[in-house]
């Protein structure tokens, strides 16, 4: 084995300074592009048959190529739980961690490692019950990370008890009378959080799903995706209201940056803004399509996407709106860190052996000859 | 008129007042003038867990003590032969540890009515008679820090605090200090605030004065430099030593340091001193916790960089998981674990050795991780290169056994050369390494170097070496995930096998023993090195033949350990815990090992030291 160490010092410290151009700047591209075939593994997938974990797989296998980066250079990192299984079957550099620990591990080599793109892989009560803090201050820091958040309302490896994120009176293994605790919005959560993107998407529609992937991956900060999956095991069905042919129109509002926010098969409701800043369905036919709100992810503000996110039924999750909910461009805290030390090189110039022989030698020293 | 000038050999001084007295400082300056004098010198801080305890209490006394000399020393001294007191809980709470004729200088203006009776004196110490078994030098530091800086544009409360320079410039001119370091240390705090420069530089130069003039000194000391190796010297800290210790590392493997932390006392230091280091591509994260803290150095290490945490006990604990991921993923992790007095919240800002078994199995499962201690305040540093070493060689997370007695202690050093620094060489995979039946050529992450046991590492970036690794049982040689009973059993003795090879690699337990004909073997580990050392130099002077070891390798011990053990009719060993190491050895050697503890908070003093093993000797 020989050995080429990245060199004392300094590891591409400049990616950062194009990221306004280029959300992907620092990151090797490739000379011939890639399939989805080069991104799957020889490992058998084992999430039980008809989990909705498979449809997501199959969308970011087939969705990467198209960022024309080197597959070396891609990083899934995930905690533990069913969705967690994920890096296995991503024929990338991959990590499966331990409970909750996944963002503050990725976080260590996004900081370190500016050339790798870096995906977490977590659940419902991987990110937000164990890991609740290394999320929340991920999404504050905003370093350059994808969070896939596996939204299956229960905790499936551990074959069925309640999550943060199941509805208050849930009925499982650990809670026989009914769950006692309101669930958590993971979107108001994140956007409480200072996340700089958020969205959120189902597994069954892949049209979508890879949509708001592409998005995501050209984000340059953390990127909070939530993935409304269904564990067919222990809480199928979960977000049946929102899939089902017959309710789905009515209960899913799509977001589309730009475009007045309207649902239903007709487009018959839209939301709008009440004089009291609150956002409310109307419907269309009565009130209109003139004062309808638009939606704009690039909005500095939080607030319109906070609102957006509480029109859902914390319970039966109807009014629920999925796409891309803020998307507004922040310093990373990697790109500022490599900034600093960038600045740091300039103006005192970099530390070589000389300089750390100074330094280790320190300003008062004496000498003793005999 | 010229005083009389008196040679010493050694001296032991306390300075101690309030929390606010600036007295960490005075010592600090003491210590440095110090060692530029080449004296050789050990020191002792000893502040409150509290930031400001209510002014003029016993709890908020802080005080620092130096121990300096004309020949190598070991410890900060057990009791001084100089107190300085600034005010009377200062005295109150120090002079129990004053011997009979010992020096004792005292600011007087601290000791009103109310001062006194706050600490329970109804009368004054100095007044009742209580002190005349001291050399009591009663001066006015307040009010004439105040006089001579009549002339200086600062306000009363400003001049006041110049005190504790005062008293710094009077004990200079008593024990023939330098002073110009003090005063290029003054310009460099106060450059931007020249009034408090020149209000402190005058306290200071009016300190020194006043010891020539007063009739109250009648004479001033002398204390020869000690002789020592030749070199470069400098004065450091544990903590400081330890800082510097990781940066050599991180040069030496050409790996980029980073270091993953949450604040905690004693350990912080090490964090603000690597912050400062970003011109040498050191990224320094505060994590939201101490899970986040490894984890991230975790994740700086899958990245192929020098992955550093640094704590203490309570931190430790909650970084436990994350290292057994590190032992299983088998890459290389350095914990610094800085140790304090516990369990729980404990005492923040005092020395113990109680985390040894916590570092050793404080994990779930079958997860040995190699332990390294370093001996004195310097050694800090080079306890830090070892730890780097390993954990590079081995693919393994170490944990660093400091305390917080190293950590603020200081001592000088003789500066290393950094080619003396032993190779610490990544050895990153490139290629594949594997050729699988159907003759595909791919990588295999958990073959490994026959000699070492180390698997093959290779870093995100590197074409053709996607791998996943994660904490699921991995099929040996091929990292897949492996549920299959005698995978596991091969893999659980293969990472033991792993760490116990280390051994082949580090040097034998040394054994001190002048006469080799010792019946008495006194063993340590960590920071009872200096403390235990001195109490054997006192034995051997009392004409004792007493053998001294000292175990830098916790994990896995040198390979000659039992043969050492056996060779003593009698092997005694000091710590600051329960007995933790006399525990192991004992079971693990079936040797009688007697264990001596203290959980004082404060290291060993050598005196005891000393009549426990002249106890344990003639119990034979
Ligand atoms: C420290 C720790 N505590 C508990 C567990 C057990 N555990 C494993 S996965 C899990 C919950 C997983 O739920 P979720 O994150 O929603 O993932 P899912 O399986 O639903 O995809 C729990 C409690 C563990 N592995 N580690
Ligand atoms: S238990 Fe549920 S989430 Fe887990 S693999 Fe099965 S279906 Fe999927
Ligand atoms: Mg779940």
């Amino acid at each position: 084995m020989n050995s080429p160490a990245p060199g004392f010092g300094l590891i591409a410290a400049a990616a950062g300074k194009d990221s306004h151009v280029d959300p992907l700047a620092g990151i090797p591209t490739v000379d011939e592009p890639l399939k989805t075939k080069d991104f799957k593994t020889d490992q058998e997938v084992r999430w039980c048959p008809g989990c909705g974990d498979y449809a997501v797989l199959a969308a970011v296998q087939s969705f990467l190529p198209e960022l024309n980066i080197r597959r070396e250079n891609i990083v899934f990192v995930s905690g533990i739980g069913c969705s967690s299984r994920f890096p296995y079957y991503m024929n990338t550099y991959g990590m499966h961690s331990i409970h909750g620990r996944a963002p503050a591990i990725a976080t260590g080599l996004a900081i370190s490692r500016p050339d790798l793109s870096v995906w977490v892989v977590t659940g419902d009560g991987d990110a937000l019950s164990i890991g609740g803090n290394h999320l929340i201050h991920a999404l504050r820091r905003n370093v350059n990370l994808k969070v896939l958040l596996f939204n299956n309302r229960i905790y499936g490896l551990t074959k069925g008890q309640y999550s943060p994120t199941s509805e208050q009176g849930k009925v499982t293994k650990s809670t026989p009378l009914g769950s006692l605790d309101v669930p958590f919005n993971p979107v108001s959560l994140a956007l409480g959080a200072e996340a700089s993107f958020v969205a959120r998407t189902i597994d069954s529609d892949r049209k979508h799903l890879t949509g708001v992937l592409r998005a995501a991956a050209h984000h340059r900060g953390t990127a909070l995706v939530e993935i409304y999956q269904n564990c067919n095991i222990f809480n199928d069905g979960a977000f049946e209201l929102l899939k089902a042919p017959d309710t789905r129109d009515d209960a899913v509002i799509r977001l589309e940056h730009g475009e007045p926010i309207r649902f239903g098969a007709e487009g018959q409701h839209g939301v709008a803004r009440m004089p009291d800043g609150t956002l409310r369905v109307v419907d269309v036919a009565e009130y209109g399509t003139k004062r309808l709100l638009v939606h704009d992810a690039h909005a500095p503000n939080p607030e319109v996407a906070f609102a957006l996110s509480r029109l859902a039924d914390p319970s039966s999750l109807n009014a629920t709106a999925i796409g891309v909910y803020r998307d507004v461009h922040r310093a990373t805290y990697d790109d500022l860190l490599h900034e600093q030390i960038a600045a740091a090189v300039d103006d005192q110039g970099i530390g070589d052996r000389p300089v750390l022989e100074d330094l280790i030698a320190g300003k008062d020293t004496w000498h003793v000859d005999t | 008129m010229a005083k009389q000038v008196v040679q010493l050999d050694r001296v032991i001084i306390r300075f101690a007042g309030d929390s606010g007295d600036g007295m960490q400082l005075t010592g600090d300056r003491f210590t440095s003038e110090t060692a530029m004098l080449g004296n050789d010198l050990a020191t002792l801080p000893d502040f409150p867990a509290e930031i400001r305890a209510p002014a003029g209490t016993l709890p908020g006394v802080s005080a620092f003590q130096l121990h300096f000399a004309d020949h190598d020393i070991m410890t900060p001294g057990d009791a001084p032969n100089v107190l300085v007191a600034m005010n009377p809980a200062a005295l109150k709470a120090n002079l129990p540890d004053l011997p009979r004729g010992s020096d004792l200088i005292v600011n007087t203006d601290e000791f009103t009515k109310r001062n006194l009776h706050r600490v329970g004196y109804d009368e004054s110490p100095m007044e009742d008679g209580s002190l005349e078994a001291y050399r009591v030098h009663a001066i006015p530091l307040t009010s004439m820090t105040v006089g001579a800086l009549k002339d200086v544009d600062v306000t009363r409360k400003e001049a006041e605090r110049a005190k504790n320079m005062f008293a710094l410039g009077l004990l200079c001119w008593l024990y023939h200090r330098p002073t110009e370091g003090t005063i290029a240390f003054l310009e460099q705090k106060f450059a931007s605030k020249p009034t408090l420069l020149r209000a402190n530089t005058i306290a200071f130069e009016a300190g020194w004065s006043f010891g020539e003039t007063t009739e109250d000194f009648s004479v001033s000391y002398e204390i020869k430099p000690a002789p020592v190796r030749p070199g470069q010297y400098r004065n450091i800290s544990g903590n400081l030593a330890m800082a510097h210790g990781l940066l050599a590392a991180s040069w030496r493997s050409g790996l980029p340091l980073f270091l993953g932390s949450y604040p905690i006392t004693p350990a912080s230091d090490i964090l603000h001193e690597l912050s400062k280091h970003k011109r040498f591509g050191v990224r320094t994260f505060q994590a939201e916790d101490e899970i986040a803290g490894v984890g991230a150095a975790l994740g700086a290490a899958f990245g192929g960089h020098l992955g550093v945490t640094t704590t203490s006990g309570p931190g430790l604990a909650l970084k436990a998981e994350t290292v057994g991921l590190a032992v299983s993923l088998e890459l290389p992790l350095v914990i610094c674990d800085i140790q304090r007095g516990g369990p729980s919240t404990g005492l923040p800002t005092k020395t113990e050795q109680s985390d040894l078994l916590q570092a050793l199995y404080g994990r779930n499962g079958e997860a040995p991780v190699p332990v390294v201690a370093p001996r004195s305040p310097s050694d800090c540093f080079n306890a830090a290169v070892e730890a780097v070493r390993i954990a590079v060689t081995y693919r393994t997370p170490v944990i660093v056994l400091s305390d917080g007695y190293l950590a603020n202690g200081s001592e000088p050093w003789r500066i290393p050369d950094l080619d003396e620094l032993p190779t610490i060489d990544p050895e990153f995979a490139t290629e594949p390494n594997h050729t699988s039946a159907d003759g595909k050529e791919e990588f295999w992450p958990y073959l490994r170097d026959p000699e070492t046991l180390a698997r093959a590492w290779a870093a995100p970036g590197t074409a053709g070496l996607e791998h996943r690794i994660g904490g699921l049982e991995k099929q040996d040689g091929s990292g897949n995930v492996s549920y299959d009973p005698a995978n596991h059993d091969l893999m659980v003795r293969t990472r033991q096998a792993k760490v116990d090879r280390i051994a082949a690699s580090i040097p034998p337990l040394e054994v001190d023993d002048p006469g080799d004909d010792a019946d008495i073997l006194v063993l340590g580990w960590g920071s009872t090195y200096g403390p235990i050392g001195a109490a054997v130099r006192r034995c051997r002077d009392a004409g004792l033949h007493v053998a001294q070891a000292h175990f830098r390798h916790l994990n896995p011990l040198p390979d000659n350990t039992e043969h050492v053990l056996k060779r003593y009719r009698t092997v005694l060993l000091p710590e600051m815990n329960l007995g933790q190491l006399a525990m192991l050895l004992r079971g693990r050697f079936l040797v009688d090992v007697i264990s001596y503890t203290q959980v004082r908070g404060m290291p060993f003093k050598a005196a005891e030291l000393a009549s426990v093993i002249q106890e344990a000797a003639s119990d034979e």
